[in-house]
């Protein structure tokens, strides 16, 4: 396949003038060969494009439909199954928009809304590792903005190969610089995230990011072009060649050896830009400047054009010549169909246009009108026009694109080998004895899925905007959203690909189990789920039935839980040649707090504070690190998932008053009574109940369990309480000391522990030059300096200000009541 | 009449809103100034917050330098006006050359957030008043380019003269020359600083607040030279 391909068909030959194939040209030459084949549409999406516009369609009109019609921009292979998302969504007075809209919107007080999705760019986090990441960020960050909502926080769920292939190398550093390069250019904290490796991702790596935003209630925006008549206005970036067929190319087909030579197709991305664009954006909706909004991400100006077109039931007229062009030699279908980042397009009714443009030259961000919405037509929806240089070369029915396209019910089948996999159990493992108990914790402590991962979170920034309560390493990203009544949200993202392979039904509530357990353990109540669904490929049974299946249990996970799907993405095709990645459902919890001051860390934070288990531990090691890290072993059963057990749990930590609160994962109580204990440097002495074996209560992987603390006397109370709603509590021991000591068996220094987590990541990845000792002054004769006056105290009353959001001059006047 | 502290935003600023917060919460009336505006409004001190300015593609600080607004930072701080610039505002203060050398990639060639411990030399500025020579306080650090550079004779003059501010104690984040974190110009008006004190202000959300004492210090010198002037 030549590069050209990539970038749309070839005119049809002989056209009459030197120029692109026309709508005119087209009715003319019914028979000449189209290269549909060549852009990823099978013979029959082709015919129904033939069908749909009555003659055969333009280059560009080809090259639009490849797009939309592909698996990632018309989720032609899922959309079935997603159905139940909405089929089995509980009831939800909260939510102010779901799954359709470009994030979903949840309510958490009367004038205050968030809005947050997970989104993949997966593929070209592999291609081209910083670049991808870098506009993964800033593809999901545009989705917040266009609900109308500022965008104030970042997740990033990360998957890679093995920790030490020299291809992690490679990627890993890439994708990190590239999450933290935009991310903090744009001023977002990163709150929390996930960092896994196994083989299974060696060539596919995982970049999943996920963006929060917050916004007045009656700010909320939508997508719909409404009003005939009404402009339509491109802002932002200037469009070029980068990006062309990512959704196409990258995101819809599997990888082989040509993969590299794909780069062309990842996005470039410029933070500053996108940082113009929020603020100019978030003016304009202030103002009350745009009918409908809808940014340009996957599929570019094609998407952007026909969904909003499609949302309203009208139709357009673009000038495609007025689009601002990187590279002037640019042809309609590239300028159609390029991804390039940091575009938003706005419908603004005439008499707001000056006041829209004004705002942009402001923030020196460039907008041009390109086009005019046009009413319905006798009944029917409007169509999208687009003229280029005098000719006309799309003429289209939007809804075609943007709603009608092709849907499969793809063929499923439970992959053969799954019944011996689920045979091979890990309880059938040699285990540890007792007096290597010690020597397993260091071990599994120090390996690259459970050890210290501030190599990476140290790239990002936690602290801007100045409202993040907590983030990694705890339990949940939590943000203060109101600073008046302490009101905030806490975010939890998480997945165990391992559980999933091993049954993805399961591994899909698994998933969600913990995700809600992060949540609540910081004391917020869950309200909405995001995901994002990382698979192979979907031609491939197997996977199919897989995806079926976590779709499945996802949906049935929600429903028990009483909290609904709000949104979320599908990636296929993460697979090299044959071999797919674990099915790996990422999920996304988000709860509201009443008060963030009321939060719990997950720190041992007092000595003498009673250490108490929530929650029962059974014999479950497979598909667990012990069983990944010791035997490299996958087989079994996941751990059993009670998502009632889990709601009873979450009652009790958000009701009691804990000091710390960890929830119990991957590890196990070995691993969270090692990071309680290592957070802020207070160890803890445990006693282990008898009956059952040291080892299992040590490392098995139980779901439904939290490590609390609460100050001596208040067990008591805690028992009683987990008691009353049915979860069983085991008091462990007392927080104090400098070590982890498990009466009877071990005792490790905390400063011990902490070298084994902490050389992990840096020893694979680079520890960078050596730091400089601190530096002494050597001492100065003593100059007397001025004493400071002491303060006057003044009797005015301090103005308003408002933070977050810089105004035109001076004296803050913004009244932007989520920018506090 | 409460001091009042402006906040300049470039595009690309990110920490604006945050040392807002900071000089509110210290007691400042607080006023936002806008890189094309070069009027001060009349604020009686000045802070260059953390981010990218104009997104930092050129060099550091090298855009905002040029800036309406700074022009008039500039002549005011000749004059005696305080300005605190924190990590990029630091950059854009050694870019204006209100304070010697330069501010360059960290050594290890990572952007690195983490709680940084300094150590406070220079009590005798209009932003550090407050602290105790050789306190050592807790304050985030979050930079990419942060090391703090310059040639021999600068370092050994800043040493010699007591214009280094604070010094990393417990690791040096970012490969800066003599552990300097901020310095100062000899008058005392004009701090740079790398970390962020505008993030250790309030207990729920940094790692101290620490930070709070460089703009309750600056509060107090306008007051004591408010009443020289006025009396």
């Amino acid at each position: 396949m030549t590069s050209t391909a990539f970038v749309g068909p070839p005119a049809a030959s002989g056209t009459p003038f030197d120029g692109p194939d026309t709508v005119d040209w087209a009715t003319a030459t019914p028979d000449a060969p189209q290269p549909h084949a060549e852009l990823g549409l099978a013979d029959d999406e082709y015919e129904r494009i033939r069908q749909i516009l009555g003659r055969r369609p333009t280059q560009s009109e080809l090259a639009m439909y490849s797009i939309m019609w592909s698996e990632h921009c018309s989720y032609k292979s899922s959309k079935v199954h997603l159905r139940q998302f909405g089929e089995k969504a509980p009831h939800s007075d909260r939510l102010l928009a779901g799954i359709g809209e470009n994030a979903g919107v949840v309510r958490i007080s009367e004038q205050l809304a968030v809005t947050f999705k997970v989104e993949s760019h997966n593929h070209p986090s592999f291609v081209e590792p910083y670049q991808g990441a870098a506009t993964g960020v800033g593809g999901i960050v545009r989705d917040i903005l266009a609900m109308g909502a500022r965008p104030i926080a970042v997740m990033d769920p990360l998957r890679f190969g093995a920790a030490d292939h020299p291809d992690t190398a490679r990627v890993l550093p890439g994708v990190v610089g590239g999450v933290g390069g935009y991310g903090n250019c744009l001023g977002l904290p990163n709150i929390g995230g996930e960092l896994v490796f196994d083989p299974c991702y060696q060539g596919n790596p995982l970049l999943n990011a996920l963006c929060v935003g917050v916004l007045p209630v009656d700010r909320l925006q939508n997508k719909a072009a409404a009003g005939p008549g009404n402009v339509v206005v491109l802002i932002g970036a200037k469009t070029g060649r980068d990006g062309i067929g990512g959704v196409s190319v990258l995101a819809s087909a599997t990888f082989d050896a040509g993969s590299e030579a794909r780069r062309p197709s990842v996005q470039v991305g410029d933070p500053f830009t996108e940082k113009l664009l929020i603020e100019a954006c978030l003016e304009i909706y202030d103002a009350g400047l745009v009918v409908g909004i809808q940014d340009l991400g996957g599929a570019g100006l094609t998407c952007a054009l026909t969904e909003t077109s499609a949302a309203a039931g009208t139709g357009m007229v673009i000038d495609l010549d007025r689009v601002p062009l990187r590279e002037a030699s640019m042809d309609p279908h590239e300028v159609l169909a390029s991804e390039s980042q940091e575009r938003m397009l706005l419908i603004v009714e005439p008499a707001k246009l000056n006041a829209v443009l004004g705002i942009c030259a402001k923030w020196g961000v460039l907008a041009t009108a390109i086009g005019q919405v046009t009413p319905p037509e006798n009944g029917t929806p409007g169509r999208l026009v687009v003229n280029w240089k005098g000719q006309t070369v799309v003429d289209v029915p939007p809804g075609s694109l943007a709603d009608d396209g092709p849907v499969y019910a793809r063929p499923m089948r439970e992959p053969n080998d799954r019944w011996l996999l689920q045979a091979d159990r890990a309880e059938t493992l040699p285990r540890p004895a007792d007096s290597e108990l010690r020597d397993t914790l260091l071990r599994l402590i120090a390996s690259p899925n459970l050890c210290d991962k501030s190599w990476v979170t140290e790239q990002y920034d936690r602290y801007v905007l100045g409202n993040t309560v907590l983030a990694q390493p705890e339990d949940a990203g939590v943000l203060r959203i109101d600073p008046q009544s302490g009101l905030g949200i806490a975010l939890s993202v998480d997945g165990n690909g391992r559980y999933a392979r091993l049954d993805p039904y399961q591994g899909a509530k698994l998933a969600l189990a913990e995700a809600y357990r992060n949540v609540v353990a910081t004391g917020a109540t869950p309200v909405a789920v995001t995901n994002c669904l990382n698979f192979g490929s979907p031609e491939d049974p197997g996977v199919m039935w897989q995806f079926a299946e976590a779709v499945r249990g996802l949906a049935d996970g929600c429903l028990e839980l009483g909290i609904p799907v709000t949104g979320g993405n599908v990636s296929f095709y993460n697979q090299t040649g044959t071999v797919p990645i674990n099915p790996t459902p990422i999920v996304g919890v988000l709860g509201v707090i009443d008060n963030v001051a009321e939060r719990t860390p997950m720190g041992f934070a007092n000595r003498g504070d009673a250490i108490v288990l929530l929650g029962t531990t059974r014999e479950e090691l497979s598909g667990s690190e012990w069983a990944n890290v010791v035997h490299n072993h996958l087989g079994g059963h996941p751990p059993v998932v009670d998502l009632d057990a889990e709601r009873r749990l979450g009652a009790v930590v958000t009701a009691a008053p804990l000091t710390s609160a960890h929830d119990l994962s991957e590890g196990g109580l070995a691993q969270a009574l090692a990071e309680s204990a290592m957070r802020k440097g207070l160890g803890a002495r445990i006693t282990l109940p008898q009956g059952q074996s040291a080892f299992v209560q040590l490392f098995s992987e139980s779901a439904g369990r939290i490590l609390v603390s609460v100050p001596a006397g208040a067990e008591d109370d805690l028992l009683a309480l987990a008691a009353a709603h049915g979860v069983a509590a085991t008091p462990l021991g007392t927080v104090g000391g400098d070590a982890l000591v498990i009466d009877g068996l071990f005792d490790i220094p905390l400063d011990e522990l902490r070298a084994a987590y902490a050389a992990t990541l840096p020893d694979l990845f680079g520890r960078g030059e050596p730091e400089e000792p601190d530096y002494v002054p050597a001492p100065r004769p003593v100059v007397a300096e001025p004493a400071a006056a002491e303060p006057e105290v003044a009797d005015v009353a301090a103005p308003e200000i408002h933070l977050g959001r810089p105004v035109d001059a001076h004296e803050g006047a913004a009244e932007d009541a989520t920018d506090e | 009449m409460t001091a009042a502290i402006g906040v300049v935003t470039f595009p690309g600023s990110l920490d604006d809103g945050d040392a807002c917060r900071a000089a509110y919460l210290a007691g400042a009336r607080v006023l936002r100034l806008w890189h094309a505006d070069p009027d001060l409004h009349g604020v009686d001190a000045v802070v260059l917050p953390g981010g990218f300015s104009y997104g930092d593609y050129l060099r550091c600080g090298a855009i905002a330098r040029f800036s309406p607004v700074m022009e008039s930072i500039i002549d005011a701080a000749k004059g005696g006006m305080p300005v605190l610039g924190i990590c990029n505002g630091f950059q854009v203060l050694c870019e204006a050359h209100l304070l010697p050398g330069a501010l360059t990639r960290n050594s290890h060639l990572h952007f690195r957030n983490r709680d940084q411990l300094l150590r406070v030399e220079s009590t005798g500025t209009a932003w550090t008043s407050s602290f105790e020579p050789g306190q050592q306080i807790l304050i985030p650090v979050k930079n990419g380019e942060g090391r703090y550079v310059a040639d021999q004779a600068t370092l050994d003059k800043l040493d010699a003269e007591g214009l280094v501010v604070a010094r990393y104690v417990d690791g040096n984040p970012n490969g800066s020359q003599r552990s300097i974190a901020a310095i100062r110009n000899p008058a005392g008006n004009v701090v740079g600083i790398m970390p962020h004190p505008e993030h250790a202000v309030e207990a729920l959300t940094g790692p101290s607040t620490d930070g709070l004492g460089f703009f309750s210090s600056v509060l107090r010198h306008l007051a004591a030279y408010e009443r020289v002037t006025t009396s």
